[in-house]
């Protein structure tokens, strides 16, 4: 009963209702992704009225409209650059970015990694689902060799981006990567990316059936969870490994990737005003 | 439950969104010194954009556009605001629209080759009705063209450039001193109309000194976009109160306002299969603009009493004005009858102004740093009433006003 309790209040407290039903697909993982962010809100008590949900284009784009709060839809790719301008402007503001795989590293890579270098304070949490979901299943930076999309027919051969990696290569102090079927360690990984001071990055691998899976033998919701769990591994255990057992490993390392401390942009930038204005 | 980690201190000196008050604005008076500069088009308008209240600006370096960026550097932090130099002039729309969103009065400069990059985010800025000023310091095109030459070569992209149709409202000037004064109307405009105010200099003012008077704070009005007046739980972000404008909640306020380029109903929320909704939208953006044409209109007639049948009219704007005026001058003292109409406000484009020359004169000549851009709205507007003999030059250099001399007397 607490557990309905809880979901009660997190849909009371958090949900715009005049938005529902959702776009979202059946079986689509999105809802999932704004369950762990709410309830990683929750936990933090974050403040709604001080909180900006910023996005660009996509279907995990659409998700500030289904929260009750300040919502910023962007242009595609564009949400980490309009996100900086909110911020930069109050930076008492909480900001939290939601983002596609096409969004982000697509058409807003760029975006990315500066906003990452520059270590400005905000949230990003990337739905990760291998392709274009909202214009119908298309190629995206993150599909895998061999995966059949729209516009891939015969099989990718490119090869995808590791999102994390590039995400700690840009210098983010805080990055995380889970997968849906664990939503409590996703909460957890979303509540520490919130807390911390700097450029958080979370990744969430996400089902995709009706775009990406059914034409890649995921087509059930459970298929999904089921090739998520095979295919991936706990920072912990990959660790563990051999040197030799690390590198033929073909699974997704998930977990807590990278938690380190960095000067933040809006703080230094207020060190720089108060030595530099004019009284 | 209450979030563990430490925010800017309050009492921090950082603040872009503050009460701009005479305080602030003789603070800006301050910080630029003497009220009687010889400075270059791109610092007037970066100083015309403090004394307006402009506390953030983003922009990308690109030729002749980078002494903004770099005076506004350097002056932003000592007044309390910011300013970023973006990875493109992309994330600089976003960023000042972003900015705005969240109450500060915000600014980007750039130049051609950015100006079409930010495109499709000012046209998001129109379809928000974000208030934000975007600074378009021309050069010689197309693509990277004459970086280091003026040119008026973006007129039409600043009203068409972005998809689908918006109004939007671009400036002008044609002196420094214009520069500064243009800026601080254009954040005027931006902000009573909630639209996004182009401003047109060029690579020439850009980077001629000239003297500047900075004014003082009785002398300027500055405007900022209206408050709600309702409740928070009655609050439509898009609703039109019969002015056209909406109101602006902003961010961190509490209204929780849902902002989307989607078409968007009175709630702010996507109304995409709707066609009525996207034509009432649409409809009123325009509206908004056109319908307040006369408020919004500037130019300056130096028209000669007494109209006669051979008045020769002439257009211009911006820095081909310059060349004009002296044309005009040398024409009149040798008796023909010349009448000089400056367009200062090129979008929304002054048709009444022009068709009325064009009812005064027996024919309008329009030089033009370009190929043919406003000549065609010229034309347009003066529904053949009159002859229009167009002046096209581009490659950096200006009409001298012995080639204008030479055009009105017909021996062009």
């Amino acid at each position: 009963m607490k557990v309905f309790r809880k979901a009660k209040h997190i849909r009371e407290k958090y949900l715009e209702e005049n938005m529902w039903p959702s776009i979202f697909c059946q079986a689509c993982g999105i809802g999932t992704v704004l369950s762990c962010a709410l309830r990683a809100i929750d936990k933090v008590g974050l403040d709604l009225d001080k909180t900006v949900f910023v996005s660009g284009i996509g279907c995990s784009s659409r998700l500030p409209g289904y929260i009750d709060a300040d919502g910023l839809h962007t242009t595609h790719g564009r949400a980490i650059t309009f996100a900086t301008g909110v911020k930069l402007a109050n930076p008492e503001l909480d900001i939290i970015v939601f983002t596609g795989d096409g969004d982000l590293a697509g058409i807003g890579g760029n975006h990315f990694i500066h906003a990452a270098r520059r270590n400005i304070d905000m949230t990003v949490i990337c739905v990760n689902n291998y392709n274009y979901g909202m214009t119908g299943s298309q190629l995206s930076p993150t599909t895998p060799v061999g995966g059949i999309a729209t516009t891939s027919p015969y099989g990718n051969i490119e090869s995808p981006f590791d999102l994390s990696a590039l995400a700690i290569g840009a210098g983010a102090p805080y990055v995380a990567r889970w997968t849906t079927i664990y939503p409590h360690e996703t909460m957890m990984a979303i509540k520490k990316g919130i807390e911390k001071k700097g450029f958080a990055f979370i990744e969430i691998l996400t089902p995709c059936p009706v775009g990406y899976g059914r034409r890649n033998k995921l087509k059930q919701g459970k298929d999904y969870l089921l090739w998520f769990k095979q295919n991936s591994i706990a920072r912990s255990r990959f660790e563990k490994l051999s040197e030799e057992e690390k590198r033929d490993c073909r699974k997704v390392v998930i977990g807590g990737l990278q938690d380190v401390e960095k000067p933040e942009f809006t703080s230094e930038w207020s060190r720089l005003v108060d030595k530099h204005f004019v009284e | 439950m209450r979030k563990p980690r430490t925010k800017p201190a309050a009492a921090s000196k950082y603040q872009p969104v503050r009460p701009f008050t005479e305080e602030e604005f003789s603070r800006v008076r301050r910080v630029l010194g003497q009220k009687v500069l010889f400075v270059q088009g791109d610092a007037a308008v970066s100083y015309g954009a403090l004394l307006a209240g402009c506390r953030f600006f983003a922009g990308y370096p690109i030729t002749p556009a980078t002494e903004t960026s770099e005076i506004l550097s350097q002056l932003l932090p000592r007044v309390g605001g910011v300013c970023i130099q973006m990875e493109d002039e992309i994330a600089s729309v976003g960023a000042i629209i972003g900015a705005s969103r969240a109450g500060a009065k915000s600014m980007t400069a750039t130049s051609g080759p950015g100006f079409s990059l930010m495109q499709e985010n000012i046209g998001y800025a129109a379809m928000t009705e974000t208030p934000c000023v975007i600074v378009d310091v021309q050069r010689s095109g197309p693509s990277t063209g004459q970086p280091t030459e003026g040119a008026q070569g973006d007129i039409m992209q600043a009203k068409w450039g972005s998809h689908g149709d918006y109004e939007l409202i671009a400036l002008s000037p044609s002196t420094v001193q214009e520069c500064l004064d243009l800026t601080i109307d254009a954040f005027n405009l931006s902000e009573i109309y909630s639209v996004p105010v182009i401003l047109l200099t060029d690579g020439i003012i850009g980077h001629m000194r000239e003297k500047v008077v900075l004014p003082e704070f009785e002398e300027v009005e500055l405007v900022w976009r209206k408050a709600p007046t309702r409740p928070k739980d009655e609050f439509q972000p898009f609703f039109d109160d019969g002015s056209k404008i909406p109101e602006t909640a902003t961010f961190g306020t509490g209204y929780h306002t849902y902002i989307t380029g989607l078409t968007h109903s009175d709630t702010g929320y996507p109304a995409t299969d709707s066609q009525p909704e996207h034509h009432r939208l649409v409809s009123r953006l325009c509206a908004k603009i056109r319908d307040n044409r006369d408020k919004i209109i500037k130019v300056q007639k130096d028209y000669q009493d007494g109209a006669e049948e051979n008045t020769i009219g002439i257009v211009s704007y911006g820095v081909t004005s310059r060349s004009v005026n002296s044309a005009v001058k040398l024409l009149r003292r040798e008796g023909l009858n010349i009448d000089h109409l400056r367009i200062i406000t090129n979008w929304p484009f002054p048709e009444k102004e022009v068709a009325e020359l064009a009812g005064r004169a027996g024919r309008i000549v329009i030089p033009e740093l370009n190929l043919g851009q406003v000549y065609h709205s010229v034309r347009e507007a003066a529904a053949g009433q009159c002859d229009i003999v167009p002046m096209w030059k581009t490659g950096g250099e200006m009409h001298t006003p012995d080639e204008i001399i030479r055009v009105v007397k017909g021996n062009g």
